[in-house]
């Protein structure tokens, strides 16, 4: 569904971010985009967004290039760069997510009834229906994280990407916001970039380690037979890939066979 | 109501009451979008213009407007390539803006503005002329809005997001800014730049907790700018006041007094938990 291939990125043409990446993200995915904080994590996500450009190589997205399908993706930013004390309703936010829909000069989206009623009955879905009216800064950290899903939601994409999704969110709620997602999974592929392995380590399906380089590990790997611990790319510069197992019951892992194979 | 039986004193509530519609509206674009700083620097850099009307015998509206507009793309530019360094370039704009004014004003041979006039305006002397100008503006501005309303509450809530759903957000910005930079210096002729900043600034921040929609801070912030108006103005009428000044004075008491009750709110026990958990 989308391709990474060969992708060098730097801001401004300083040192690299990110050095020949190369990803697949398939359908159905749920993939978890760890490793440490300036590794690159957020900025795979924005390349395949479209908001930034590589310098090398070629990402498409469903054989389109980025930023072209803009439905196809549902995008839910972190958390920081949003005003809490805007004036805006949770249900206003989410019928943000019409905007560009059959857009006419001047006028967004669909007409507003309609928007309206496909952004409640997607607030529903999320049990969200109760708080649509309230302002979104009433809300708490899970319940605003949903309404930005919702609001992703609103063009049926194919594919969702979060950025630090669970950030502001309590561990009960953390398992809680995790089976939502995991509940959505079987519509759409989704992608979570996290700090947090040990939470997502149950529910997703491969993970890509960034730390300047990727990392891949598809769903088999994870649940390969031989056991081994260390990838030289999380928090503390090293990828504790074990935790991963012990979130999945009877599983071990196989090393992947990356090039630097620095344990 | 004996204080309307003067013209100046309809004509500057007229003033008054338009004004507050104008930067109830403009004001709340300004106050969430964080560009209080950009407004203060249009609103000085404006001199520029007022000295170059002088200078070169040009009409004062369309120069100070040109002018103003000038000034604010460029500082939109700026703030749009470079956020990190736009507060340091919209200072420099600020100031060198105004110093130009004045630098002209002063090679102008026998003229001498009042920068006094220029800071807090002259309300009590509003032609009917300038209330016909205002009223157009503001009503240009009360179309604008409406039309582009959800345009401008996506990139004031969200920027990147409206960016990715195809919305023009550099062009709504440019827009946004545009319009700023006029009423800005309409207001300016009427009230002065420092009610203009009051003005802007002190309602829309009020009402922004408690408003959930943009258009209900739209329309609070206005009101509230009206009752500071009408109570500025009977209390500048009252006991002789320089008449913005008292505007001003009254928006800033009523300001600070609604966020020390907030605060003494907060320490009276049993409204703690209402307050802090919804």
């Amino acid at each position: 569904m989308v391709t990474v291939e060969h992708v060098d990125f730097s801001y401004n043409g300083e040192a690299l971010v990110l050095s020949d990446i190369n990803l697949t993200i398939r359908e159905h995915d749920f993939m978890a985009v760890i490793g440490p904080n300036g590794g690159g994590k957020s900025t795979l996500i924005r390349l395949i967004l479209g908001l930034l450009k590589p310098d090398k190589g070629q990402i498409r997205v469903l054989g389109e290039p980025p930023g072209k399908l803009t439905q196809a993706l549902g995008y839910v930013p972190q958390n920081v760069h949003i005003n809490d004390h805007f004036p805006i309703t949770a249900l206003d936010v989410v019928l943000m997510g019409c905007l560009g829909t059959g857009r006419h000069f001047g006028r967004s989206g669909l007409p507003r009834k309609a928007c309206e009623k496909k952004g409640l009955a997607t607030l529903e879905r999320l049990g969200m229906a109760k708080h649509a009216r309230k302002k979104i800064g009433e809300l708490s950290g899970g319940q605003r994280q949903r309404v930005f899903i919702a609001r992703a939601l609103m063009t049926r994409p194919r594919l969702l990407l979060l950025d630090e999704p669970t950030a502001g969110i309590d561990s009960g709620g953390r398992r809680d916001f995790l089976n939502l997602l995991e509940t959505l999974n079987k519509d759409v592929a989704i992608v979570v970039v996290t700090h947090d392995l040990f939470a997502v380590s149950g529910y997703v399906k491969s993970v890509a380690c960034v730390n300047h380089r990727l990392h891949y590990h598809s769903q088999e790997e994870i649940q390969g037979q031989s056991l081994e611990t260390m990838y030289d790319c999380s928090v503390e510069d090293v990828c504790r890939v074990q935790v991963l197992a012990q979130g999945l019951p009877g599983a071990g892992l196989k090393r992947s066979g990356d090039a630097d194979g620095n344990p | 109501m004996e204080i309307l039986n003067y013209e100046f004193m309809r004509h500057a509530l007229a003033a008054g009451l338009l004004t507050s519609i104008i930067c109830g509206i403009m004001g709340t674009l300004v106050v969430v979008n964080r560009i209080v700083f950009l407004s203060g620097g249009i609103a000085h850099a404006a001199y520029g213009g007022i000295g170059m009307a002088f200078y070169f015998n040009w009409p004062v509206i369309p120069s100070t407007m040109g002018f103003s507009l000038v000034a604010s793309l460029v500082m939109a530019a700026v703030t749009l390539n470079n956020r990190q360094r736009a507060d340091t370039v919209i200072g420099v704009i600020w100031a060198v803006g105004m110093a130009f004014g004045i630098i002209l004003v002063d090679l102008t041979p026998g003229y001498n503005v009042d920068l006094m006039s220029y800071l807090f305006g002259s309300i009590l002397t509003v032609p009917g002329s300038d209330l016909i100008i205002m009223g157009v503006i503001g009503t240009l501005i009360l179309f604008l809005v409406v039309f582009f309303y959800n345009e401008l509450m996506a990139i004031s809530y969200d920027e990147e997001f409206s960016g990715l759903r195809g919305l023009p957000v550099h062009g709504i910005y440019f827009f946004l800014i545009a319009m700023l930079g006029l009423t800005v210096v309409m207001v300016i002729q009427v009230v002065g730049l420092i009610m203009v900043i009051a003005l802007l600034t002190i309602p829309p921040f009020m009402m922004e907790k408690y408003a959930r929609s943009l258009g209900t801070m739209m329309a609070g912030s206005s009101l509230l700018g009206a009752c500071f108006t009408m109570a500025g103005l009977y209390l500048s009428y009252r006991f002789d006041l320089t008449s913005g000044a008292a505007i001003i004075m009254v928006a800033g008491t009523v300001f600070l007094v609604t966020l020390g009750v907030e605060k003494i709110w907060r320490f009276i026990p049993g409204t703690v938990h209402s307050i802090s958990e919804n």
